[in-house]
């Protein structure tokens, strides 16, 4: 066949038309690779642009830190020579006297004042005082004297400190703060005045009353989920749609639904009056109680779906078996089906866990101040204070406490024990 | 013509306007409730029968990150926007509202003082006083030192879950004058003072954060006192329920219009603003509602009877604070950091 | 062997069992279980035989009558206090436990010491041949190998009864016919009783010592093995075990233990009178398939007949030849490759017979099966 062509220089096996059956399958290979990335790209594209980047450059907001740079440029620059301890040299409060002027040009002095008025207080009304009355007309000998002589603050070391510490992109100002800590004057990271503090208590709350709300919901679930897994068909699917119910109504309505019901004149106090069970009454609502009543019945289905799939699962012949063997029935329940469920309960325990310390909507409208977890103080600052460093430094320290407890929690378990529905 | 015909022409004659409105739509965006009603009956009604431009009206409940994220990546979707005093303030100086051109909306001397800012005209004059339900408490509390009084009004008590206000009405309760608040609350030993004052009556406290919560609390019974804005409590006491208020120690401030820097539609928005501020359109939404006018001619065309329930009448205005906007702005942040702090422990 | 042995170990007096109220599942359950001997129940679903296993187990209890146990009723101990040893349909090896723990769990639960425990698991486990598994979970092991923990874990506790309910049913046929002779040959060594439930004809003839045929909530036959198969004592037992050739007539005469049948073309057919009534009445005739004679080999036959051969089904050991004989298409005969005539083929018409010996007139067939 292939007398007249020269000799193959081994045994390379060839297609038809000659090309190297090697070359030939990788470049097949190739296509196929082609085409599955292809069909993965547009996912891949949209969870980056919709998830991955705004995930990302919301945190970096936590640490970004552009107005005092943006604005003060030359007395940046001049206050880097100074020891930080006595009042700033003459060549400072002049470069700051011109860089103010061009900020007030600019309308830069509203952010510039937000961002050193969470420094020092009065910083705001301060910078704009002094922006008014700049530029010196004439120009002063000693613009040192001038502004001191304008505003005795300026005389203060701590104003100025205020400038030096800011004088980089970056600052760990938020990241500190939401954990109840600040870069004192001289420099040193130290803690923060307790009448400020809050952050750590605020996340020991979170934590602790997510933990509570995990407990009681697996408490409630892990029957309910036994009794929907043995039911007959037609009853564990009507008993199943009053579990789902919840889920078609909004959780805000739910919500408001339970401030009606626990309120001091509502059906609940009004029914445990006229039963003769208490006399006057009782706080439902606008407490804990009440938080850890909504928050329970909202994330209930959420405990009691991955159990049930899990005990849907496992068969009666199990518990069956170990009476057979001659366990008390309770015995048998305990080590042989339970362990069983193992699974169902850790999927169940972390989604409802990670779903509550993100809460925010029930503890604000059910809770008293001190029920109020993380979000709360995100939509805060979002919202209220436009503080968006602060929110996105709560909000990334929140973020990165439940990947940790994600990995610990799969390092005890194993994640592959992990099942989801 | 037949009846489908005309029919048929009316439909074409009101798409034509439906098509020529939207064109001209004005997006006014206010904080809603019965305050919102009162401007739909005396501005967004009449301002459209008299200048054929449509009002589209919105509500917010004041968080700046919306308005800052419109005028951030420039696409402003609303043109007039209510906005408390402090957000006006701070809103102006970062640059997120337009500097107001006052020829093109009236005469600043017509105004009441303070209600004529760079990037704001005042709509009204607002106060949050004392209010309770007169069908709960037997004796009348007259000032916030009976607010205090567990003894001799027992039962919860409202206030608003901030620094803001709360500070102000600790330090009265504790005996400072209302024209000294300030002068106290600016010392560090006047901020300890509140709180501590505030630690009195902790247990007692009801926090509210909607401006339409108190009239539902005292209504329920759920608290017998609370902080409130006086106009919800007159759109409670039209309903018919029987609450008071104390205007003895009452703080006042205005509610301002703002343009969002960038708003298209910026020609109407004047047009809307000097609209509003014309005395016989405040006239008549003093008369819908419970808040001052902030145009000084429009305060005798009011009715006596309704006078005496607004903030600006002189015998409400005695013993009252003005609200310091500048105070709020340098001090606000660390002492509502405090606030959140103390109120969570 | 145990089968002599007439002590009883296990006695149903009465039972009958209802889920509604209405129909009974078990009718009247009378049956002795020797101690020692390996009984099977069966009968197709929804006979009855797994429920009044089930009922001897514990976890189904009689609407009416008495189970007693080494004499003494069981009625009210609870199934954990029962001592019987149970294999189930599916294993039931407790998937979270290794095979070591599986076997010790019935002997923690009866507080055994751990090394008493460590030394039963140990016999167990090279009783059944899986003494390098212990370490493994049921989840990493054959089906066979599963099969094999699941009944020493039934007898590692050292039962007086071990009930069986399909245990086999799982498996494919070489390991389940493997797995029969290992269950047979366990039961021989130990002499531990056994109740075994299955609606596998095959399994039930190789294993038993009795065989109870279940149907419609009744037992229908309880008998030997061979004794069930050779003479089945109604209609029902004779075609469920083995295959059967049915032939519907009615009785002219009987004589003592023999009797003269008509079949519906007049034929007359001389049959062993097992099951029968009054003369003019309908019957059933029943032959099974290796015991007709073709050709030659009939000539000494009671009865003689002649078959048109429509069919041959070659199943390598022996050759099935399907004949039309007396009307009915569907007559089977069984034909050893040895005794088959290879100039037979489809169409011709031969001989056929059988002894009155091999035929059994039983009850008339209820509907055309």
């Amino acid at each position: 066949m292939m007398a007249s062509s020269a000799p193959m220089p081994d045994h390379q096996l060839t297609t038809q038309d000659g090309v190297p059956l090697k070359t030939k399958l990788a470049r097949a290979e190739r296509m196929n690779k082609m085409k599955s990335l292809a069909l993965v790209l547009p996912l891949a594209l949209f969870l980056l642009l919709t998830f991955i980047v705004p995930i990302g450059s919301l945190l970096f907001r936590s640490v970004d830190n552009p107005e005092v740079v943006a604005s003060l440029p030359h007395t940046i620059k001049a206050i880097s020579s100074w020891d930080g301890k006595s009042l700033p040299p003459e060549p400072v409060y002049r470069a700051f006297a011109a860089d103010l002027v061009k900020a007030h040009e600019d309308q830069t002095l509203g952010d510039l004042g937000k961002r050193l008025n969470m420094e020092v207080a009065g910083y705001r009304s301060l910078l704009g005082k002094t922006a008014r009355a700049l530029p010196f007309d004439p120009a002063p000998a000693s613009y040192k004297d001038a502004l001191v002589k304008l505003d005795e603050r300026w005389g203060d070391p701590a104003y100025w400190q205020a400038i030096r510490r800011n004088s980089t992109n970056h600052t760990p100002f938020y990241l500190l703060a939401a954990l109840d800590h600040r870069i004192d004057e001289v420099g040193e990271v130290a803690k923060a005045t307790p009448d400020q503090a809050i952050y750590l208590d605020v996340f020991a709350r979170t934590f602790w009353m997510s933990a509570i709300v995990t407990v009681i919901c697996l408490l409630l679930a892990y029957p309910l989920a036994y009794l929907l897994a043995n039911l007959p068909t037609r009853k564990s699917n009507l008993l199943m749609i009053m579990v789902l119910l919840p889920f078609w109504t909004s959780v805000l309505v739910r919500v408001a639904a339970w401030i009606v019901l626990l309120q001091s004149g509502g059906l609940i106090n009004s029914a445990l009056m006229a039963l003769g069970i208490t006399d006057h009454p009782l706080q439902l609502v606008f407490n804990r109680t009440g938080v850890y009543i909504a928050m329970v019945h909202i994330l209930m289905p959420f405990m009691i779906l991955p159990i049930y799939s899990v005990m849907k699962g496992i068969s009666p012949t199990y518990l069956r078996a170990a009476v057979s063997l001659g366990s008390h029935p309770f015995g048998a329940f305990w080590k042989v089906y339970f362990p069983q469920t193992v699974a169902g309960v850790g999927a169940g325990g972390l989604l409802v866990f990670i779903l509550s310390i993100g809460y925010y909507i029930t503890p604000a409208l059910l809770g008293s101040p001190n029920d109020q977890m993380v979000s709360y103080f995100v939509a805060f600052y979002t919202n209220t204070t436009i503080n968006w460093g602060m929110a996105t430094a709560l909000g990334g320290l929140l973020l990165a406490a439940t990947l940790v407890l994600y990995m610990v929690y799969s390092w005890l378990v194993g994640a592959s024990r992990l099942r989801l529905g | 013509m037949s009846k489908s015909v005309k029919l048929a022409v009316a439909a074409a004659v009101g798409l034509a306007f439906v098509g020529q409105a939207m064109a001209k739509d004005l997006t006014v965006i206010s904080f809603g409730g019965a305050n919102k009603d009162a401007q739909t009956k005396a501005f967004y009604g009449p301002f459209k029968k008299a200048s054929g431009i449509n009002v589209v009206g919105g509500e917010y409940n004041g968080e700046m990150a919306k308005v800052k994220a419109m005028v951030d990546t420039k696409s402003v979707s609303w043109d007039v926007l209510e906005v408390e005093s402090p957000e006006l303030a701070r809103g102006c100086d970062e640059g997120l509202f337009e500097k107001l051109d006052y020829t093109k909306i009236g005469n600043k001397a017509d105004f009441v003082p303070g209600a004529a800012q760079q990037c704001g005209v005042g709509i009204f004059v607002w106060s949050t006083a004392l209010a309770y339900n007169a069908d709960k408490l037997k004796t009348a509390p007259t000032s916030w030192k009976d607010f205090w009084d567990v003894k001799k009004f027992p039962g919860k008590r409202g206030l608003r879950k901030g620094a803001k206000y709360t500070l102000e009405i600790a330090l009265m309760a504790d005996g400072v004058a209302p024209k000294d608040v300030y002068k106290v609350l600016a010392t560090p030993a006047g901020v300890d003072r509140a709180f501590k004052k505030l630690d009195q009556l902790k247990p007692n406290i009801q926090w509210w954060e909607a401006g339409a919560q108190p009239p539902q609390y005292l209504a329920s019974g759920d608290v017998v006192m609370s902080s409130a804005y006086n106009g919800r409590i007159a759109t409670a006491q039209k309903d018919g329920k029987n609450l008071k208020v104390v205007w003895n120690g009452g703080m006042y401030d205005f509610d301002s219009w703002a343009i969002p820097k960038g708003s298209p539609n910026k020609d109407a928005a004047y047009k809307f603003i000097a609209f509003a501020s014309k005395p016989e359109n405040q006239k008549v939404y003093s008369q819908n509602i419970a808040y001052g006018p902030s145009n000084k001619l429009a305060v005798p065309m009011i009715d006596k009877k309704v006078m005496a329930e607004l903030p600006t009448a002189p015998q409400n205005m005695k013993d009252a604070v003005k609200v310091d906007v500048n105070f709020w702005a340098d001090y606000g942040e660390s002492l509502e950091q405090r606030f959140n702090a103390w109120a969570s422990k | 062997m145990s089968e002599s042995s007439s002590e009883v170990l296990v006695r149903f007096r009465n039972v009958q069992k209802s889920y509604d109220g209405e129909n009974l599942i078990v009718k009247d359950l009378n049956l002795d279980i020797r101690k020692g001997e390996f009984l099977t129940l069966l009968g197709p679903s929804g006979s009855g035989k797994t429920t009044s296993l089930m009922m001897l187990a514990g976890f189904e209890t009689p609407t009416s009558g008495v189970i007693e146990l080494a004499g003494r009723s069981i009625n009210n101990v609870p199934p954990h206090k029962r001592n019987i040893g149970m294999v189930f349909q599916n294993y039931a090896l407790f998937p979270h436990m290794t095979v070591a723990e599986n076997l010790a769990f019935p002997l923690t639960v009866r507080g055994m010491t751990k090394t008493d425990i460590q030394d039963r698991v140990k016999r167990a486990l090279a009783m059944v041949q899986l003494d390098k598994l212990a370490g493994r979970y049921p989840g990493q092991m054959s089906g066979g190998q599963q099969q094999r923990v699941a009944l020493a874990r039934a007898l590692v506790f050292e039962p007086q009864l071990v009930l069986m309910d399909e245990p086999l049913g799982a498996l494919d046929k070489q390991l389940r016919e493997h797995m029969q002779m290992e269950i047979k040959h366990l039961h021989q060594r130990l002499g531990v009783t056994v109740v075994y439930v299955t609606h596998d004809q095959g399994e039930a003839l190789t294993m038993s010592n009795r065989v109870a045929v279940f149907h419609q909530g009744e037992i229908q036959q309880i008998d030997a093995p061979a004794t069930l198969y050779e003479h089945p004592r109604n209609t029902f037992v004779a075609n469920f075990i083995g295959e059967n050739n049915r032939l519907a007539g009615r009785l002219v005469s009987r004589d003592g233990e023999r009797c003269v049948v008509q079949l519906e073309r007049g034929e007359q057919v001389r049959a062993l009178a097992v099951n029968v009534g009054e003369p003019g009445s309908p019957v059933s005739l029943s032959v099974r398939p290796e015991r007709i004679s073709l050709n030659g080999y009939s000539e000494h036959c009671d009865n003689r007949f002649s078959g048109r051969v429509q069919e041959f089904i070659y199943l390598g050991d022996h050759v099935r030849v399907r004949l039309e004989v007396c009307g009915k298409s569907d007559f089977y005969v069984k034909q050893p490759i040895a005794e088959l005539d290879h100039k037979l083929s489809v169409g011709d018409v031969v001989p056929l017979g059988w002894q009155v010996e091999h035929v059994r007139a039983l009850d008339p067939i209820e509907q055309a099966a």
